[in-house]
């Protein structure tokens, strides 16, 4: 008979009290939590360094917001692993994921590029018909399906960097683009919309997340298994199909200069890093805040070391590996991808090969668990 | 199938039955079942997805898939996920968006790789609308073969597209009651003037994705053995090849993807829609859809020629041929199987052949597998309350495609609707069914004269798949 193979090990440890498993959505949730706050607090004290900037325009003060920004993405990264289970950040209708980290940017969309002539600069900045405010930015975001990009962490990228055309470092957007150059004031608008815009889109996500919230109520009513369910399928797509595949293979395969994902800031290595290193928060069940404190508790480690300790040390070293892979790949990424940089695109390919490697034995643990469709013989 | 087939088949599924349920050791045999038939629950063989389900259900790469054409399903999907960008862009390879479009990214009309769900009011993202004039489908002289609602910066768009619904009810044969809805498809604000006077409209939404490679390798054989139209066999039923020109041989070949089965392979599909509803020119089809009337049009920046690099053709048309079909849902509950057997007593499967083994391929991996996709991929006259009355040189106005009927329970986890048929006016799988005219109005007039728990029992097994 061909049935669903029923998870018998699962539930004879939901049936045990104190087991790993019960505890599992708990904990995660309070890493959720806590990395949403730290990606709230980041984009703030971004959005405070992009008005400080505004307010006297400076080449200082516009160092002083791409560092804020470089910060604002390490915790933002982290929490990627939560996509992918139609939990808060990517459910539909509202795919509150597209309006904070959809890429690519269509840059003319939003503002002048490389070879427009003055008096005829493309993009919203430049069409004195379009009026610059929340809602209408958020509204186009949704224009012409998915990628249309006119919010979120990469249109403020390229507000503050400008389009990469350099081989060895990121754009060079002047400040004086929000002093002298035309629309110069519509230009700074639209960078603080986008900025606000940030900080109202995460609150969106992590209010879903919130003691008593309707999200959170059903997580909290999930069974162990079913919890467990959703968080591998986050950690295994962000894995293999997003991060090895979807980011990494097909940018090493196009060996496009800018066909990475912090094309602007020339930040991509570090997308890289902290996407494994959000996969690693869950596994272990540790995430270390901004501010350097822990949330410690059940992770996923725990819940399959109590059933196979064998397949936990393998998926174990397997994650820790990747995130070592990550590190070593060098920046800018997008010269490790070039053709003929074969010690580079060596470095990515070993990434990638790890990360399929992640994918496969996290299936590993689906199946362990009853959670992929076996099919008997 | 014939008559005569039909016939044979039915007789021999309880006999199958018998087998089958000996051979699980069960006692009696239950004669208003189905039999499970080996390797059923997994329509697509050995590519089928058994991982994900859910939202995820159609973004899997078929499971067997070797490490070489992983790469470039990855690589594909990159370029069919990703938005597209106004030349000139930063990321040089993505670069070449519109003029004229529908969308910025496949993906922005197959959201999650699944089905659009039809254009309601001006909303009309995941739809489209196709163009024509006079009886040999000739495309419409100002605005061409398709209104692309959207363009670039200094280009204007072709149009606004609204699309109204109207409801008018019908009744089962027990006395219950169902409504189905008609669109009206209105378009203003034409920057060019208005339509030829002789203009023909034809609303299409996007399909999900999974298993078109499979349809692909099924054996020309295969198909023609089903072919029948002068309706030799006296069914009522008249199958025909789509006859259309493949766009890389300049042959003429067997039409098996598009509502009206407009393109012989993935790769032409892809490469048309890339052009058509991106705006983004291949080695296929290496022009922009500008008519000469169409100065902005044609004097915006290109992103290079053909905008769409080769390679990565390539890579989205494996990308799209490997997109996995997942496994099914309770394939083996008597309610499914009871389904099963009326789905076959009704007719449907006449057009929607359920089963074949594939033959060659472009990828490996998916020859020579067992497959369930329900479906003939013949033209069939539809009747008229179907028809777009827009006659094309290979399909009338009323002749659509047998669309396959795997995966489209999984539509509403995936795409939040369950929308169906080729301008999405169908809510759910019973109101699909009604719609049938013409040679599916047997199949369609022995649905409602159903029992409502034997309705339910079909439109169940038709949702396992």
């Amino acid at each position: 008979m061909k049935k669903l193979a029923l998870p018998l090990a699962a539930a004879a440890l939901a049936g045990c009290p104190g087991a790993p498993l019960d505890s599992l959505g708990e904990n995660y949730a309070a890493i959720v939590v806590a990395s949403y706050e730290d990606s709230i607090a980041a984009a703030t004290d971004m959005d405070a360094a992009i008005d400080g900037f505004l307010g006297a325009p400076d080449a200082a003060g516009l160092t002083a917001a791409k560092d804020a920004w470089l910060d604002a993405r390490e915790p933002y990264l982290q929490t990627e692993v939560y996509r992918f289970y139609d939990g808060p950040i990517d459910a539909l209708p509202d795919e509150v994921e597209g309006l904070l980290n959809a890429w690519p940017m269509d840059e003319n969309y939003i503002d002048y590029v490389d070879g427009d002539l003055p008096g005829a600069f493309s993009g919203i900045v430049n069409d004195a018909s379009v009026t610059i405010d929340a809602d209408t930015l958020a509204g186009l975001n949704g224009e012409g399906g998915d990628g249309n990009v006119a919010t979120g962490y990469h249109a403020l990228e390229f507000l503050l960097w400008g389009q990469d055309m350099s081989a060895t470092g990121p754009g060079e957007r002047s400040f004086e683009d929000y002093t002298t150059l035309e629309n110069a004031d519509r230009r700074g608008d639209y960078l603080a919309v986008t900025s606000d815009l940030l900080i109202t889109h995460l609150n969106q996500v992590a209010d879903q997340w919130a003691d008593g919230a309707a999200y959170r109520t059903e997580w909290d009513g999930l069974d162990g298994i079913d919890a467990l369910e959703r968080i591998l399928t986050g950690m295994i797509v962000l894995s293999g199909f997003e991060t090895g595949g979807e980011r990494a293979r097909a940018a090493l395969l196009s060996g496009d200069q800018e066909d990475e994902h912090s094309c602007f800031s020339d930040n991509t290595h570090r997308d890289m890093v902290q996407d494994v290193v959000g996969v690693l928060n869950v596994w272990e069940g540790v995430y270390t805040r901004t501010d350097g404190s822990t949330v410690t508790g059940t992770g996923v480690y725990d819940v399959v070391a109590a059933q196979n300790q064998e397949l936990a040390d393998t998926v174990d070293a397997r994650v820790r590996e990747s995130v070592t892979l990550a590190e070593a790949i060098q920046a800018p990424f997008d010269q490790e991808i070039a053709p003929g940089n074969a010690a580079g695109n060596a470095r990515v390919q070993a990434f990638v090969d790890s990360l399929f490697e992640q994918e496969s034995v996290l299936f590993d643990v689906f199946t362990e668990f009853g959670l992929t469709i076996e099919l008997e013989e | 199938m014939g008559r005569l087939s039909a016939a044979v088949a039915r007789v021999a599924r309880p006999l199958s039955l018998a087998l089958a349920l000996s051979a699980w050791g069960v006692g009696c045999e239950r004669l208003d079942l189905a039999a499970l038939e080996d390797g059923e629950w997994l329509p697509g063989g050995e590519t089928t997805n058994t991982r994900l389900l859910g939202g995820n259900a159609f973004i899997t790469p078929a499971a067997n898939l070797e490490s070489d054409t992983r790469d470039q399903f990855f690589l594909g999907d990159s370029f069919f996920d990703q938005a597209w960008v106004e030349a000139p862009g930063g990321t040089a390879a993505r670069d070449g968006l519109g003029p004229l479009f529908n969308a910025r990214a496949c993906s922005g009309c197959h959201a999650r790789d699944g089905r659009a769900p039809g254009p309601d009011g001006d909303d009309v993202l995941g739809a489209l609308v196709r163009l024509s004039i006079g009886p040999d489908g000739l495309p419409e002289p100002t605005y061409g073969g398709q209104l692309q609602d959207l363009a670039v910066a200094d280009v204007p768009s072709e149009g606004r597209v609204v699309v109204t619904w109207e409801e008018a009810p019908g009744t089962y044969g027990d006395g219950m009651s169902y409504s189905l809805r008609r669109p009206t498809i209105s378009i203003d604000e034409l920057p060019h003037g208005p339509f030829a006077d002789d203009v023909r409209m034809s609303l299409r939404v996007a399909p999900q994705m999974v298993g078109l490679g499979l349809l692909e390798a099924i054996l020309e054989a295969d198909l023609d053995a089903r072919v029948d139209p002068d309706d030799a066999d006296g069914d009522g039923i008249s199958g025909v090849r789509a006859v259309v020109v493949d766009s890389e041989t300049g042959q003429l070949a067997t039409g098996r993807f598009g509502w009206k089965a407009e393109q012989p392979r993935v790769i032409t599909q892809s490469a048309g829609a890339f052009a058509g509803d991106l705006g983004v020119t291949s080695r296929l089809v290496p022009a922009d859809d500008c008519t000469p009337v169409q100065a902005d049009c044609l004097d915006a920046p290109n992103g290079g020629d053909p905008e769409l690099e080769e390679h990565l053709l390539q890579a989205v048309a494996i990308y799209a041929a490997t997109l996995a079909v997942p496994v099914r849902r309770d394939w083996d509950e008597d309610e499914v199987l009871r389904g099963k057997l009326l789905f076959g007593q009704s007719g449907c499967d006449a057009c929607h052949t359920p089963s074949y083994v594939t033959g060659e391929s472009a990828v490996d991996e998916l020859e020579g597998q067992l497959i369930w996709p329900y479906t003939d991929l013949l033209l069939h006259d539809m009747g008229e309350e179907l028809s777009d009355d827009r006659p094309l040189p290979h399909a009338d106005g009323s002749e659509w495609k047998t669309p396959p009927l795997w995966s489209l329970g999984l539509i509403p986890g995936v795409n939040l609707h369950d929308h169906l048929l080729h301008d999405g006016r169908a809510r759910g799988v019973a109101e699909a069914i009604l719609w049938h005219g013409g040679e599916g109005q047997e199949a369609r007039d022995a649905f409602v004269e159903l029992a409502a728990e034997d309705r339910d029992a079909l439109v169940r097994f038709v949702e396992s798949l």
